[in-house]
């Protein structure tokens, strides 16, 4: 028993975090709410209680999960480049650009239109990369402030280059029906990018973990002084990781635009990059853990939209939830002190059951 | 005689779940020196923590001067007049003596103000009570090691400390230096106070110490008046076998030079020199060693000749093929292994498993990767698995993480690795430091097959015994310049060397 709660202690952990949010909320809520038995169930149970909402659910995870490998390939190089929020904006203003202006068969159009996107997100990338690498900048700070540049850049070029003035408000010209992403669960708007991001998601798995690239990415990432002392060439490894990062970055804001809008509406800068950061750290940067977390957060930002419509308590309740519980899972120490008991009681017993010392 | 510490029955177990201390009872005369033997990771540097309160145990109890006592923390333990001088120095660079000495129990004026004039008056007083002669104005970074390790002392002197600990006090001085302190230390026994002395180095114990008590596995297994042991007793105690400290038998061919460096020089970012004119040559099967006081420009010798670091000028060949100026992967290729002086910076990834850790200088190479893109953990763990048996790897797994490992086992993963790249040349910075006896003696061997199997090796190391030990010839290095050469070490001691090293003489080019 002992061992199982050892081996498995950051899953365990981090289920004992979720409950005590939980159970906060819980209490919050009926502080505050007239009628918190149906605020619960809105919460909590909201998001499987209709097709539409389920797909909803669904439909957020998906570029949450994009953002979540975005940061995660950076931060396993030992590179905090948080970045994914401009990226993904300023790929999307790219693609749709490139994707209103062109006319060919979709077979063509949509990858084409992916790439634009994606390479504008890696070039987006490249600048803290290049700048970390070059002259040790700082890429946190760099990628941080990039962010602002891409929001204006692409606000100015949507809304003063590609803006639909038939529309009535500020968004761009409809994508041709060539460079759609096919919404093919009928009732939701669940589309093919959230297939592309799960695809994604284990290939990004493979890479950091099979492929010679991967390795040198994660080796640095452990240590760098290491890493250069090995013969790998870090200086690729910084430039790289974080042009991926952004490759992925805006190809999650660009099948977001395909899929679900088929048109950029982003007056507001979305917010996934910031979610990428949260499900990477509670997916440890690992990509399959990371579809997960995505999944537990899509969820709960799903769960506190219906709450904000159907109820009395506003949606920064959630926020107040979703900061405890992953406040609860980065604490390191959280439960340490718990799981240091166990461990000395597995030693003894493990010392008095070998031969004793002669 | 009277005890002033008294441990009994003490259990210490780590977060990871390591056993450092099992059941350890150890009692400290007063007015003594007592040494504390026993390999790395025979759980002398925990037990020290637990007495200076950086650890607390699971189990047992303290007894000090005849009371039970709970060190929570190491404000406790000075408050009880326990003092420790650790390995590491643990001063302020930047400041000067006297104010490193105050450092803590600061005199105010106003209740504000640093009262400078006092602050010279206490220092003095001490230097003077206890005849430890520092200078109080200078700066600590422009003094030796073996004056900061005084000032420390003073330190904990000035404390009022009656039970000194000294973490290996000698590992970091030279001969002369070490002399100097043990002096110092008879004068403090015979001040009344008790020491506590970790050492490895048995010659040491034998000529200060009073008691020692040997450590092995975690417990302590005996406690004896070291004149009635000699050092092949205690060695026997410490590693349960017989080891051999004699030199290694002489070379038997040497070939043509494998590795030459001409004229090198590095300067510093301020316009230092740091390497100046260094020039020698190693030739095929033999070993060059590099004698010196650290911090005489060997790690930045060494990051030189492997790449890790520009040189302003000078050639670096291997065999005829200059390579200054190669990357560190490229140096590599030209078959050069490097044994890193500090394995946690940059010979390993401790987060990693072994066979990543293994696996970083080929990776990219056939049998590791399909057409350099794709890794082939079979192939890898196969290798790694090799390695770690016929490196006697302590592991369960070459999949376990590097940080599960004992510091001789994490350097035998390192020395496993460089070794097994087949090099014609071995660079090897302090190849066994703070590792325990059995490995030591373990890659002083690889060390002595690889030179008979032809291959040059560069070899520096702060320690002399291992110098004189494995070295077919020896360069003495001061202050970034080569200052003596002995071509034929036979008759040489440390005593020969040490002037050398100080910089007191330098032989004519």
């Amino acid at each position: 028993m002992e061992k199982f709660l050892l081996k498995y202690f950051n899953l365990i952990r981090a289920a004992i975090a979720i409950l005590i949010g939980i159970i906060i909320s819980v209490c919050i809520i009926y502080i505050i709410s007239k009628e918190p038995g149906f605020s619960l169930k809105s919460l909590f149970l909201g998001p499987l209680l209709s097709k539409s909402r389920f797909g909803n659910f669904i439909e957020t995870a998906s570029p949450i999960i994009f953002c979540g490998l975005a940061i995660a390939i950076p931060f396993q190089a030992g590179q905090f480049n948080i970045g994914a929020e401009g990226a993904l904006f300023i790929g999307a203003v790219a693609g749709t650009a490139f994707g209103v202006s062109t006319n060919m068969p979709a077979f063509l159009h949509i990858p084409l239109v992916l790439l634009v996107a994606g390479l504008t997100g890696a070039f987006w990338g490249s600048i803290p990369g290049f700048l970390k690498a070059k002259w040790n900048t700082s890429e946190l700070v760099i990628s941080l402030m990039l962010n602002y540049v891409a929001y204006f850049i692409g606000l100015y070029l949507i809304n003063f280059h590609f803006r639909d003035k038939a529309a009535g408000y500020l968004v761009s010209y409809k994508l041709p029906e060539t460079a759609w992403l096919v919404q093919f669960i009928p009732g939701t708007r669940i589309h093919i990018g959230v297939i592309i991001s799960l695809g994604f998601a284990v290939l990004i798995y493979y890479f950091l973990y099979h492929t010679t690239l991967g390795y040198e990415i994660r080796i640095s990432g452990f240590n760098i002084n290491f890493a250069r002392f090995g013969g790998i060439n870090v200086f690729k490894v910084i430039l790289i990781s974080q042009m991926i990062g952004g490759f992925i970055a805006a190809i999650g804001g660009m099948t977001e635009v395909m899929g679900v809008h088929r048109r950029f509406n982003w007056q507001l800068s979305p917010g996934y990059g910031w979610d990428g950061v949260v499900v990477a750290i509670i997916g440890r940067n690992n990509p399959l853990l990371i579809i997960l977390s995505s999944l537990f957060l899509a969820y709960l930002r799903v769960g506190g939209r219906i709450l904000n419509l159907l109820s009395d308590i506003p949606s920064e309740m959630i926020t107040v939830i979703q900061s405890i519980i992953i406040l609860l899972i980065t604490a390191e120490a959280f439960l340490a002190q718990w799981k240091y008991k166990i461990t000395v009681r597995e030693a003894k017993a493990k010392e008095v059951s070998s031969e004793p010392y002669t | 005689m009277e005890n002033i510490l008294s441990l009994k029955n003490i259990v210490k177990i780590y977060q990871n779940g390591v056993i450092a201390n099992k059941d350890v009872s150890i009692d400290i005369e007063k007015h003594t020196i007592h040494a504390i033997v026993g390999e790395n990771g025979a759980g002398k540097s925990t037990l020290m923590k637990i007495i200076f309160g950086e650890e607390v145990p699971q189990e047992g109890e303290i007894y000090y001067k005849g009371k039970k006592v709970n060190i929570k923390n190491s404000l406790d333990a000075i408050k009880m007049g326990i003092g420790m001088v650790h390995q590491q120095l643990m001063l302020a660079p930047d400041l000067t003596v006297a104010e490193n000495l105050i450092l803590g129990i600061e005199p105010l004026r106003y209740g504000v103000f640093l009262d400078l004039k006092k602050i010279i008056e206490l220092t003095e007083e001490a230097s003077k009570k206890f005849g430890f002669k520092v200078p109080l104005n200078k700066k600590i970074s422009n003094l030796s090691i073996g004056i900061r390790q005084r000032v420390e002392i003073l330190k904990v002197l000035m404390r009022n400390a009656e039970l000194i600990i000294l973490d290996e006090p000698t590992s970091i001085l030279t001969p002369q230096e070490t002399e100097v302190l043990f002096k110092s230390l008879k004068d403090l026994k015979n001040h009344g106070k008790t020491i506590i002395f970790i050492s490895h180095k048995l010659k040491e114990v034998k000529l200060i110490a009073d008691k020692v008590t040997v450590m092995r596995d975690g417990r302590a297994i005996s406690t004896n008046d070291v004149n009635r042991l000699d050092e092949h007793m205690i060695a026997h105690m410490m590693v349960g076998r017989k080891i051999n400290f004699k030199r290694i038998p002489g070379v038997k061919k040497v070939g043509c030079p494998l590795f030459t460096v001409k004229n090198l020089n590095y300067l510093s970012e301020e316009n230092i020199f740091v390497l100046k004119n260094i020039n020698f040559e190693v030739r095929a099967g033999e070993i060059l060693g590099v004698a010196g006081v650290e911090g005489n420009g060997q790690t930045e010798l060494v990051e030189v000749l492997t790449g890790l670091r520009e040189a302003t000028s000078g050639k670096i060949f291997i065999g005829k093929e200059n390579i200054s100026g190669f990357s560190p992967r490229k140096i590599r290729e030209e078959m050069v292994a490097h044994i890193p002086e500090d394995r946690m910076k940059n010979g390993v990834a401790e987060h990693a498993t072994i066979e990543e850790n293994i696996i970083v200088d080929r990776y990219h190479k056939a049998h590791f990767s399909n057409k350099s893109m794709f890794l082939d953990w079979k192939y890898i763990s196969k290798s790694s698995n090799d390695l770690i048996e016929k490196f006697k790897i302590l592991t369960p797994s070459s999949k376990a993480a590097l940080l599960s490992l004992s510091g001789g086992n994490i350097q035998k993963v390192v020395v496993a690795r460089e070794l097994s790249s087949n090099p014609q040349v071995i660079i090897a910075a302090q190849p066994t430091r703070g590792i325990d006896v059995s490995s030591e003696e373990l890659i002083h061997n690889l060390l002595k097959d690889a030179r008979d199997n032809g291959i040059a090796t560069f070899l520096v190391s702060a320690d002399l015994d291992e110098v004189l030990k494995l070295s077919t010839r020896i360069i003495v290095i001061y202050n970034g310049e080569i200052v003596a050469r002995f071509d034929d070490i036979k008759n040489i001691t440390q005593q020969d060397l040490s002037p050398y090293m100080l910089g007191i003489k330098k032989k004519g080019d």
